[in-house]
This record gives C-alpha cells, sequence and structure tokens, in this order.
C-alpha cells in the first residue's frame, strides 16, 4: 500500500509516443503496459523472469517486463508488439512468423517476436545456431521451437530482400545437431 | 462455369493454409483472460498453504480487512455457508474450495481476498495469519498404502486406508498359464514421474454474477466449457441456463485447463458477494504446486516370453500417486485412464493388469497431460519394456519389434484388454524410420564408436494409442457421453459461420475446421468464420483434450456440413427445374446429370435458402450435427533417436530424431507437422529435464521455472519428420487424432536410446528424467536408478 502521496511521474515512449503518468514505485512495467495503457499483447507467463512472454524492447534491448519496475522505464523508449509493424504493414518477423507456422496458442508470441527482432537487427545473418542461442530466453509450450527458428531465419533473409522459398509445407531445418 | 474447383486452392482438405488464428495474436491483438476488463473489476489473490499437512488452528483475517481497498476476505468458513467449501472432482471424489478442517498439500487453497487491484488482494493475503499444527506427511504411494500409515481423507466417510481406488482388467488365468509355459520372463519396474502440463498462461477466470438478472457469466480458462457450465450448475446449485461461460483465447492447455479449480469457485462465490465482477489470475508458482499434474505412476511387468522372441502374455500392475484428492479428468469408467491401451500395436494374446490409486500429501490432479488418459504411461511402458526383453533375449530391438507387431492384414483385432483396433501399417512405419535413420549404418557406427570409449545409442518407440473419445457407450464424464458437435449457418451470400463444442488452444481449429468445411461444400475456407468457447452460443460439446477433437468434433464438422448439403441439393433442384435424383455434386456445385454445363453453385444455393425457395420448403440454410464415434481412432507411429552418453559426467546429447506418424488424412499438412514437433519437444522434455518431485516434508521441488526445467530452443533437438497414411476406417474424412502422439510415444526413444549406449553395464533402467547424476550413477554403479520421492523416517 502506498499513498497518492508516494506516487512518481514518469515519462515513457511507448511505441513511440510518449506517456506521462503517475505511478507507485512498485507497479511493475508490465502493468503499466497492460493496465496503465491497455497494451494487452504483451503478456505475463511466470513473474520470475524465466518464461520470456513479457519481453519488450527497451531503448532497443530485449527485457522482461515483468521484473523491471515502471519507473526504471522513465525518459526510455519501449516497444511493444503493438509498435512491431502496424496493422496494416506487418514486420518480417510478423510475416516470418505466420509463414512459417512459429505460433500455435499464441502467448510467448509477443514476446519471442520481440526477442527475434532485436537478434535479427543486432546480427542480420544469424545462423541456425545463433538464432537458437538467441531465443534460450523465451519459453514456448506448444511448437518445439523449429518452426520459430524457421520464423526468425525467414524474417532475417526478408531483411535482406531474399525471401526464403520454403513456406512450412514439409519442410525440416535440421536442429541443434 | 464448369471448371471444377481446386480444393487445396480453396483451403479444403490437404491445404497447408496459414492460420486465421495468426492475424490477430501476431499483432498482439489477441484476447486471452487477463486482457478482459469490466467496468468495476476487482481482483482475487489466494492465500496457500505452506505446509503439506497440517490442521488448521485460527484463521485470522481482521489485518486484512483493515486494509484500504479490500472487498471481501473469504475462507472455509464463510464458503462452507454456502455449501462450497467442498466440491465435485471430476472423478467422483470431492476436493477443498478453501480449507476448513486440515491442509494437505503444500500450496492448498486456504484463504482469498477481493480487492480493488492486485497488488491490494496481494499485500491482503500476506496479512491473513493462520495457525498450523502439523500432520505426518506422506509423499510417497509406497508408504501411503502401506497398512499402517496416517489417514489422509479422514474428511470421507467409511475411508479407512489410503486407497483412492482399485482397478482390473485382464484375464488372469489365462496369463498365468502363459507364463508358465514361457522360455524366459522379462521384468521391468520404473516410475514416471510426476510432471506437470504448464501452459505458459495459467489459469484465470473473471466472474460477473449480475444481481438484477440473476445471470451469472464466468469468461475462464477452460478447455471444455460445456462441462464446466453443468459443473458450476451442480456446484453453485445456479439453474443451468442462467449460467453462461466463455473461454476466450488460451494460451495453451495441455490438459491443465480441463478441471474445475477452487480459484474459478471463488471468483464466482466473490462476485456473488461483492455484487461485482472479479478477476482471478493465477500466478505460475500457483499453477505449478496446485493444479492438475500429470502421470505419477508406479509400474511393475512382466513379459512371457519364448525363446523365438514371441511374446505370450504381459501383466503389470501399476500405482498411481492421486495426490490429495482424486481429480483426474478422465472417463468415468476407467479409474486408471486408458491405461490397459498398453501393448495395443502388438499381438500379444493374453494379458491382466491390476492397478490401484494411492492418496498422498501432494497436489490433486492426474490430468491427461497431452495425453488421453493415461496412454503416455501406457505406452512409455510398454516400449521400454519392449526394448529390455529383447535386450534379456540378446535379439536386435527392431527385429524383437518386427516379430510382434500386428500386421497390415490382421485387422480389426481386439487387444487382451478390450480394445478393437481398427487399423494400422506398424511394420511400414518401423521400416521408414529405420530407413530414415539409418539404422544398419548408426549399429555400425555405434560398434566402432565403442571401440575408441564413445557411447552411442540408439532407441525405438512404436506404439498406436486410442484417441478421439468416445463412443458414448463406454466413455462419459460425470455421466455425460463423449460425442461433440458442431453447427453451421450458411449465409444468402454463401458466407458462413461454424461453431463447436469443441475448444482451440493453439491447435488452430479456426483454421482446420473451415477447410472441412471447404472440402465437405466447396464454399472457400476463408468465407467461413469459425466460434468456440462461449456455452450461450455454442452447441452442446464436451472439448478439447486428448487428441479428440479432429475425432469427433472435425468429425461432427464434416456431418452437419453434409446435412446443408443435401438441403442445398433440394434448392438446387428447384433452381434447375430438375427432379432430386437428377442432380450430380462436385466440389463446390450441382449440376444436372448428362449436362454438366448446366449447374448451380453452392453460393447461389445459398442465396436461394433466403429468396427462392420452393413451396413448402422450410427457409434458411443451416444445421447441426452430435457425432457419437463408433470407434476411438488409432493412429500409429515410429519415433527413432540416436543419443551420445559422456560417460564421464553422464550428459547425453541428442544427435538425431526421426518420427514418422500415421494420423490418417491430414487436414492441413503445416498444422499437423506443427503438433507433431511440440509433442516430440514435450517428449524430449519428460526425458530429459521435466520434472516435480517433493522433499520428504512435502515441499514440492517443481513449483517455479528454476527448478521445473522446461526446454528451450538450445537444448530442443531438431525433428525429421516422415508420414504414413492409413485412412481411418469410420471417420468422415479419414483423419485421426495427432496432437498427443508424439509427446506420448517420444519419451521411451529417448530413454530407450540412452538405455542402448548403457546396455553392456548391467544397467536395466533410469528413471525419467534421465538427469546426468543419474546416468553417471548408473555408470558409477552398474545398478538401476529410481526416481521416486523419498520416503520419510520418522
Amino acid at each position: 500500500m502506498t499513498d497518492a502521496a508516494d506516487e512518481h511521474r514518469i515519462t515513457v515512449t511507448v511505441n513511440g509516443e510518449p506517456h506521462a503518468v503517475e505511478v507507485e514505485p512498485r507497479l511493475l512495467l508490465v502493468h503499466l503496459l497492460r493496465e496503465g495503457l491497455r497494451l494487452t499483447g504483451t503478456h505475463i507467463g511466470c513473474d520470475t523472469t524465466n518464461c520470456g512472454a513479457c519481453t519488450v524492447l527497451y531503448d532497443g534491448t530485449p527485457v522482461k517486463s515483468c521484473t523491471m519496475l515502471a519507473v526504471q522505464a522513465d525518459g526510455h523508449e519501449i516497444t511493444t508488439v503493438e509498435g512491431l509493424g502496424s496493422l496494416s504493414e506487418l514486420d518480417p518477423v510478423q510475416e516470418g512468423f505466420t509463414i512459417e507456422h512459429g505460433l500455435q496458442c499464441g502467448f510467448c508470441t509477443p514476446g519471442m517476436m520481440l526477442t527475434a527482432k532485436a537478434l535479427i537487427t543486432n546480427n542480420p545473418n544469424p545462423s541456425e545456431e545463433d538464432v537458437r542461442w538467441g531465443l534460450s530466453g523465451n519459453l514456448c509450450r506448444c511448437t518445439g521451437y523449429q518452426n520459430i527458428v524457421k520464423a526468425v531465419l525467414w524474417a532475417a533473409a526478408k531483411q535482406h530482400g531474399h525471401v526464403a522459398e520454403t513456406n512450412g509445407q514439409g519442410t525440416t531445418v535440421s536442429g541443434r545437431t | 462455369m464448369s471448371q471444377a474447383l481446386d480444393e487445396v486452392k480453396i483451403g479444403g482438405l490437404g491445404s497447408s493454409r496459414q492460420r486465421v488464428e495468426d492475424a490477430r495474436f501476431i499483432r498482439g491483438r489477441g484476447n486471452y483472460i487477463d486482457d478482459l476488463k469490466l467496468p468495476g473489476m476487482l481482483h482475487m489473490e489466494i492465500l496457500r498453504s505452506p505446509l503439506a499437512h497440517a490442521r488448521i488452528i485460527s484463521i485470522d483475517t481482521s489485518a486484512a480487512w483493515a486494509i484500504p481497498g479490500v472487498r471481501l476476505v473469504l475462507t472455509g468458513e464463510m464458503a462452507a455457508q454456502r455449501n462450497l467449501a467442498w466440491m465435485p472432482t471430476l472423478s467422483y471424489d470431492t476436493q477443498a474450495v478453501l480449507a476448513t478442517d486440515k491442509v494437505r498439500f503444500q500450496g492448498q487453497e486456504v484463504a482469498c481476498v477481493v480487492a480493488d487491484d492486485p497488488y491490494i488482494a496481494k499485500d491482503a493475503c500476506e496479512a491473513i495469519v493462520v495457525e498450523y499444527e502439523p500432520l505426518p506427511v506422506i509423499v510417497n504411494p509406497i508408504q501411503s498404502l502401506a497398512p499402517d500409515a496416517p489417514l489422509i481423507r479422514d474428511d470421507k466417510e467409511g475411508q479407512t486406508d489410503n486407497v483412492c481406488y482399485r482397478w482390473e482388467v485382464g484375464d488372469k488365468q489365462g496369463t498365468d498359464r502363459a507364463f508358465a509355459q514361457a522360455d524366459h520372463i522379462s521384468r521391468l519396474k520404473l516410475h514416471y514421474p510426476r510432471s506437470h502440463p504448464s501452459p505458459i498462461e495459467c489459469c484465470g477466470s473473471v466472474a460477473d454474477y449480475n444481481a438484477a438478472t440473476g445471470k451469472l457469466t464466468v469468461y475462464m480458462t477452460t478447455q471444455a466449457p460445456h462441462i464446466i457450465r453443468a459443473a458450476v450448475a451442480l456446484v453453485a446449485e445456479l439453474p443451468e441456463h442462467m449460467i453462461r461461460i466463455v473461454s476466450p483465447d488460451l494460451g495453451g492447455g495441455f490438459g491443465n485447463k480441463v478441471p474445475v479449480y477452487p480459484g474459478y469457485v471463488c471468483s464466482i462465490l466473490g462476485s456473488i458477494l461483492t455484487g461485482k465482477p472479479v478477476k482471478w489470475i493465477e500466478d505460475n508458482f500457483g499453477n505449478l504446486i496446485s493444479t492438475g499434474f500429470g502421470r505419477d505412476m508406479y509400474l511393475d511387468s512382466e513379459l512371457a516370453l519364448r525363446k523365438d522372441g514371441k511374446i505370450l502374455a504381459v501383466r503389470f500392475h501399476a500405482d498411481t500417486d492421486q495426490g490429495a484428492f482424486f481429480s483426474d479428468a478422465q472417463p468415468s469408467k476407467f479409474k486408471i485412464g486408458l491405461v490397459h491401451s498398453a501393448f495395443a500395436c502388438y499381438d500379444i494374446p493374453v494379458g491382466h493388469i491390476t492397478a490401484r490409486g494411492a492418496y498422498t500429501n501432494k497436489a490433486p490432479g492426474g490430468v491427461a497431460y497431452r495425453c488421453s488418459f493415461r496412454v503416455t504411461e501406457a505406452m512409455f511402458f510398454q516400449e521400454r519394456m519392449i526394448q529390455a526383453a529383447a535386450a534379456d533375449l540378446g535379439m536386435d530391438q527392431a527385429q524383437f519389434r518386427r516379430i510382434n507387431l500386428r500386421r497390415a492384414d490382421d485387422f480389426p483385432a481386439r487387444t487382451p484388454f478390450g480394445f478393437l483396433v481398427d487399423s494400422g501399417q506398424y511394420h511400414k512405419c518401423l521400416q521408414l524410420g529405420l530407413d530414415a535413420i539409418g539404422y544398419e549404418d548408426f549399429k555400425r557406427e555405434q560398434a566402432q564408436a565403442r571401440s575408441r570409449g564413445r557411447r552411442l545409442g540408439i532407441g525405438i518407440s512404436t506404439m498406436t494409442e486410442p484417441l478421439g473419445a468416445g463412443n458414448s457407450r463406454e466413455y462419459d464424464i460425470l455421466g455425460i457421453k463423449m460425442f461433440d458437435s458442431a453447427e453451421l449457418r450458411v449465409h444468402p451470400t454463401g458466407k458462413a459461420i461454424l461453431r463447436t463444442g469443441a475448444k482451440t488452444q493453439g491447435q488452430g481449429h479456426e483454421t482446420t475446421w473451415a477447410q472441412i468445411v471447404s472440402h465437405e461444400l466447396g464454399i472457400p475456407a476463408d468465407d467461413v468464420i469459425v466460434e468456440e468457447g462461449d456455452t450461450d452460443t455454442a452447441p452442446f460439446g464436451m472439448g478439447t483434450y486428448a487428441s479428440r477433437s479432429t475425432p469427433v468434433a472435425g468429425a461432427a464438422v464434416s456431418m452437419v456440413a453434409r446435412k446443408v448439403r443435401a438441403k442445398a441439393r433440394k434448392l438446387a433442384a428447384h433452381l434447375l427445374e430438375v427432379s432430386e435424383e437428377d442432380i450430380e455434386w462436385e466440389l463446390g456445385r450441382f449440376y444436372v446429370r448428362g449436362a454438366a454445363r448446366r449447374g448451380v453453385t453452392i453460393q447461389e444455393c445459398a442465396m436461394a435458402a433466403y429468396t427462392n425457395m420452393p413451396d413448402g420448403m422450410e427457409p434458411g440454410l443451416e444445421n447441426n450435427a452430435y457425432y457419437d464415434p463408433p470407434n476411438l481412432t488409432w493412429p500409429f507411429a515410429c519415433y527413432i533417436a540416436t543419443v551420445e552418453v559422456d560417460p564421464e559426467t553422464g550428459v547425453w546429447d541428442v544427435l538425431r530424431v526421426v518420427a514418422v506418424d500415421d494420423c490418417g488424412v491430414r487436414i492441413n499438412p503445416m498444422i499437423v507437422e506443427g503438433q507433431i514437433m511440440g509433442g516430440l519437444a514435450e517428449a524430449y522434455a519428460m526425458a530429459n529435464m521435466q520434472f516435480m518431485t517433493y522433499d520428504a516434508d512435502g515441499n514440492m521441488i517443481g513449483a517455479n521455472y528454476i527448478d521445473y526445467l522446461l526446454p528451450t530452443a538450445w537444448e530442443t533437438p531438431g525433428f525429421e519428420l516422415h508420414e504414413v497414411v492409413t485412412p481411418c476406417p469410420h471417420h468422415p474424412i479419414g483423419a485421426k487424432g495427432v496432437g498427443e502422439c508424439a509427446a506420448v510415444g517420444g519419451p521411451a526413444a529417448f530413454v530407450n536410446a540412452v538405455m542402448n549406449a548403457l546396455e553392456d553395464t548391467g544397467v536395466r533402467n533410469i528413471d525419467m528424467p534421465v538427469l546426468p547424476d543419474r546416468v553417471w550413477q548408473a555408470i558409477q554403479t552398474g545398478r538401476d536408478v529410481s526416481g521416486a520421492p523419498p520416503v520419510r523416517q520418522d
């Protein structure tokens, strides 16, 4: 419990839009995004920084917003899934996830896509191993990861204008062996 | 028009159509339970017991009530005043909603708080003071079933021991006779560890009781909304037509979201008492420590063998650890699920199974975790036993399977435990797998590596499993028969809405059901939207679990589309001014026999149903179908894994994984492959790292993702997929269940591979997960390693 007097005024830019908000010091960033700004695309999975469902970009770096305080975002830029592409124009990562069937229930997907976005921004030509390592902070229970890996590789290729020929129809990638 | 439609192009059967669901999920526009916010909504948190077994001396809630923003502090005593302190389970037992007398497992629900926001509710939970008197704790069923064990369920009238159920099937005398004639008897004992489905989204609900209308709406994470509605009607004594259950987008289920949990009931009670909508969002700790686990079974089996490798008989005994309450979600006639489907793919003349369930001070559950009611334990055990028997006879494991697998012309066949297996090409499936992995080459490589001190192993798992409960003669839950349903409405312009009694949680029903409609009617799949999960609008169905949706609800979709087509045919006859007998059908179009150019499309028929129907015909083009399958479907598979074990550390790495699945006709191959890969990842997880156990004090080890290990993209191996297609003989489009096959059959392939690598050590079994320390210990001692939880010594 905190009094209103304890609230902090912060300014956070979310998906390019600045927001000036009053928050309790203990408010988690994920709750500011989901409840305060009603951006519900960022999901809460485990509360313990393990599953990565709540991953957002913090000045371009993936962070788990369930274990970050909203006040820590003061003066920073946050990107959520709602800011990844627009309704009409998808980001290559979003396209890749659909084309390669990189999602099933969709719950881990926003966090997975934002991690992937940072990954291929920093490493435009990732190997399969790079992708598997880069995504290892995000858990998925549905897909077995293989199609997620393909989706990220597809997105990396799309970034270069080399759209992969694979379309999820019976193709396989080798996996980490 | 006279050009025939291309079914794949319109998104029909066999089209790897992109998923309809993705459009919202990739944009963060899904609608999961925690995304729902109703006006005036309050928030609920649960206080859980820190002890596994204790008497409650007192609960002091005064400090919690004093916190501003707290609207309700609910205890078992208050719930009891509404007759809601206990509730029935799906297995005819009772389960505490909020503890009144004792707590019986760590994490049990003791009280809950409803407040203006979840932070306040959590603060108030911490302000509740509960005084406990600790009682002896039992976390091992062998100890629980011992004659002098302390009674766990003293709340149950007439319960004098910790036996939860006994069950038996098969022919004991015939089995004993066969064993007396055996050349060799192979025996294996193992424990299938307790595991948790652990969808990334935990459970939750928003209960909204409208005191003005008397209507209760509950938005909740459920795989089976209609069963929940019936259960709420019974538990809360509300009229069923005044209850609406809505299951929104689900962030995975895997069986975890079938049962009724105390949190749901408390949110309903909270809404009734406060007059406001009440939201409960479970955290990951609460999900892991209290909700439906899977497995936790002890198996002891023998195979009677002839020296040429023929299996003469099987017998086994299974003890299951049910936890504090028997809350398995499974058909009521089968106390240990379909464990008697074990060995269904093998031609074994006779067998006998005995089983017991035990109460312990552990979380209740026993849900079908990516599983058709304990077939996962059955198939794992079967394939471990097969490998051990082959090794005992000094026989090649593939050859031993060839000797005993049913042949393609053996069907239909009755198993010794009563199942009717209707089809299968097991030998073809096995051979495809062996060819894909390069079996003989690998064995040569293995021998060479062994001579250089490296330990390679290859594990095979072949199985068929019964998916798609039920038929209604044998399968029911709480007496409600396990059929399913579909309702199809075709609008005047030929677009349509389909609803079913199933509930997707990632399987892609919105995509694939439309493909079945497309196959039956020739309406492009993009012109059909699919809705599920709202009991006010969906036809009554039993929900999605146990890979039953395609076998049952999917069949209902075919059948309802055929009913609609039958009416459209009458409309076509009217439009074409010929008799119905002279009408022929091709995909999407009726035409006059002998005059193929004279025809009308299904869309033209739809328009006529509203604008130009013949005299006397009921307007409209819609129908529903309730489908009661004649049998289960019997998909089969062969999974093969190769591994290398490091004898210095006990670590094993997967080299390759080959999966050959026969799930009949594939509606959407892309989605089917996605299901198989997801199952393989869970198989690998169970074999390698994923389990929950307890210490002797009843503390759960595995109530967070630091202790409960789920594989990431880094650990998870790559998968090589192959297929055999044997259409299901009774399903309208020849499809079978698939979602769980790899999770059911896969674990044994990994474990068999590790055991194969250790074959010369004399070790016959290492319990899952096959952790490095267990492997190292086995190599060092030359003895089997058990994973069973401890027996308390006091």
